[in-house]
């Protein structure tokens, strides 16, 4: 039992922040426990991150590359790291926080017989345990945690720790590995991909996020908040109430029954601050709320707050961001 | 189809929850109600069985007052209901919960799809899914946003599932485990519903029903440790209303306060 390991995602060869910030808890919780990274990448001509591994943190990186692997599937990517674990007893198992990070962390936990922590927000070395602490209810309570049984597997919630500088001079250890994979024990088929429009910034990893909902209007309401985004190179979010109503579609919504952001700076435009929208919102640093109505919760949870016409004050936002050139395009 | 949906018991989203000093959570006299995401699964699975036929069967996992979450399915449209319970469950991990889970599915013979929720609200941990799935060995189709198609003849299912960077459209054969992102909108329950419901015997299967043993079950058979639970530090947020006589002066104002939390 020793090491601690690090499924390193990636998409299309490109491996999001959410890893790299995994991977810079990783090191600190060998270093902590006088131990070594090792970070696992599965795919199909994906070998090119493993340099770009080292250099962030990763003692060893093995590469496991077989068309199986080709595109995510839950299957074949549980079997190859289920059997790495299995081979190389590492005493905790770090991934991000995403859907398939912890679709991953609650299979191995099946495989091996152990648990998962899934979206730590705190991660620490006590008497050589590994203590986590998780947001439960939405965040309304923290709990203290840790695993029982080797390994620990945890997954890192997103924008909660820093990505780690990448040193070119870092040495380390590049194994190919191969496995043995049987096509017909895994018959699910990955038809095609929908993905986000060019260009958009991913809400779940955006610095910057403007957020829309009922006070928009309609559909056409989100044309000035847009335009804020773009200026901001901020993502566009929404309530569900503007979702429900057809006006924004679901991939923008953020909630409780949406997704989860923790941007530096949250701008609500003509947003109640009903509480199944505020959950998810997590570790946000400063909320601006424009909203006409002066009593509206969403102003209790602000730092700053306009009481006033989000038709008004949005452009005059963008428009002052670029008369002083803060402008992003 | 037989589709067996699978929910949980949470206090209400919008309750105000406390912890004492051996950290017991409660929630004052906020209701309990069936984790959102689990309506949708709910819902789903009431809309393959209108199309497809067959029946639903609801199951939970908890105390006895779950029973009345499973009362509620039944009242928006489930056919059958069966509450997990021992006192022995207590304390079980997400695994052994799965474990538990997959006893009582295959305990019911035949089944085509088992629907799940994303997430509980209260747990946060959307691992049932993934470590039922393994438990079963049925492919695992978690964040799904949509059902494309289900060809009842070939048994196979096509889904979109929802993940970071857009939809993964994927194929598979059933059985299979699914978990429900909001894809519809949950239908109350119907007058005709509430009454079969509160006529309702719902039968209780134990762990001997399942042919568990109490040691593979319940917090020794788990895991995951729980040392402590918090309130988190309560972050005072004392809101700055931004005054001035026009937009253009409100925003001047703004800017300046953004670029001064360095944020920007
Ligand atoms: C189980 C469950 C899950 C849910 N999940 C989510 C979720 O994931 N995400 C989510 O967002 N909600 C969720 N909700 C819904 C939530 O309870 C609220 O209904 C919703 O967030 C309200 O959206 P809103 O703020 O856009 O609309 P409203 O509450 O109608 O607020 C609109 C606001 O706009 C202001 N306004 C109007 N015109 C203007 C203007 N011209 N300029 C400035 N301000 C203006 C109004 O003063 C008002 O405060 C959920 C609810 C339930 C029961
Ligand atoms: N005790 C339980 N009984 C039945 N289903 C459960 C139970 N716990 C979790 N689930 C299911 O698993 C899903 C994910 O829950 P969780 O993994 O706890 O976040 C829920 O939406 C339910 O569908």
């Amino acid at each position: 039992m020793s090491g601690v390991w690090i499924w390193l995602e990636q998409s299309q060869g490109k491996i999001p922040s959410i890893a790299w910030e995994a991977m810079g808890v990783a090191r600190r919780l060998a270093d902590a426990l006088g131990d070594g990274v090792t970070a696992v990448l599965l795919g199909e001509g994906v070998a090119a991150a493993a340099e770009e591994a080292i250099a962030m943190g990763a003692d060893v990186v093995q590469v496991v590359e077989h068309p199986a692997l080709a595109d995510f599937r839950f299957e074949p990517y549980l079997s190859v790291l289920a059997r790495l674990a299995r081979a190389g007893q590492p005493q905790a198992f770090l991934m991000g926080s995403t859907a398939r990070g912890r679709e991953l962390a609650g299979g191995l936990a099946a495989e091996l017989g152990t648990a998962a922590l899934v979206d730590a927000m705190e991660v620490s070395v006590e008497d050589g345990r590994i203590l986590v602490v998780r947001p439960i209810y939405e965040g309304k309570l923290f709990a203290r945690t840790y695993v029982d049984r080797s390994p620990a597997i945890l997954t890192i919630r997103g924008r909660a720790f820093p990505k780690p500088e990448p040193d070119p001079g870092r040495r380390g250890e590049i194994q190919q590995v191969s496995v043995e994979l049987d096509p017909s024990a895994f018959p699910t088929e990955v038809l095609e991909w929908i993905r986000e429009a060019e260009g958009e910034v991913n809400l779940s990893e955006a610095r910057i996020v403007v957020g829309g909902g009922r006070g928009v209007g309609g559909p056409e309401g989100f044309a000035p908040l847009r335009e804020l985004a773009r200026a901001l190179g901020a993502a566009l979010g929404a309530t569900r109430a503007v979702v429900d109503a057809g006006w924004i579609p679901y991939k923008y919504q953020v909630g409780q029954t949406g997704k989860t952001i923790s941007p530096d700076l949250y701008i609500a435009c003509g947003i109640s601050g009903a509480i199944q929208h505020l959950s998810g919102l997590r570790g946000v640093k400063v909320i601006v709320a424009i909203n006409k109505d002066p009593e509206a919760p969403i102003f209790r949870v602000a730092r700053y707050g306009v009481v006033g016409d989000l038709f008004q004050i949005v452009p005059a936002l963008t428009a002052e961001l670029r008369r002083r050139g803060l402008a992003k395009e | 189809m037989h589709i067996v949906v699978l929910i949980k018991q949470t206090p209400d989203t919008t309750a105000a929850l406390t912890v004492d000093a051996s950290g017991r959570i409660s929630w004052g006299d906020a209701p309990l109600i069936v984790n959102p995401w689990d309506e949708f699964a709910v819902e789903e699975s009431l809309r393959l069985k209108e199309r497809f036929g067959g029946k639903v069967t609801v199951l939970t996992m908890g105390p006895e007052s779950a029973k009345e979450a499973l009362k509620q399915a039944v009242a928006m449209g489930c056919d059958e209901a069966i509450l997990l319970h021992d006192p022995a469950f207590e304390g079980s991990d997400a695994v052994v919960t799965a474990t538990i889970l997959a006893a009582a599915i295959r305990k019911l013979g035949a089944v085509d799809l088992v629907f799940m929720g994303k997430e509980s609200v209260d747990g946060n941990s959307a691992q049932v899914p993934p470590a039922l799935a393994r438990r079963l060995g049925w492919p695992l189709l978690a964040y799904v946003g949509k059902i494309r198609e289900i060809d009842p003849a070939a048994r196979t299912i096509v889904v979109e599932r929802i993940l970071e960077e857009g939809r993964q459209v994927v194929r598979s054969p059933l059985p299979a485990v699914l978990s429900a992102m909001q894809m519809n909108e949950p239908r109350y329950p119907s007058f005709m519903g509430i009454r079969r419901a509160a006529r309702m015997q719902i039968p209780i299967w134990t762990a001997a029903d399942l042919g568990l043993a109490p040691e593979q079950v319940g917090a020794a058979a788990s895991a995951a440790r729980w040392p402590a639970v918090f309130a988190p530090p309560r972050q005072e947020v004392q809101c700055e209303f931004i005054q001035g006589e026009s937009p253009e002066e409100i925003a001047r104002i703004l800017v300046d306060r953004l670029l001064a939390e360095k944020v920007l």
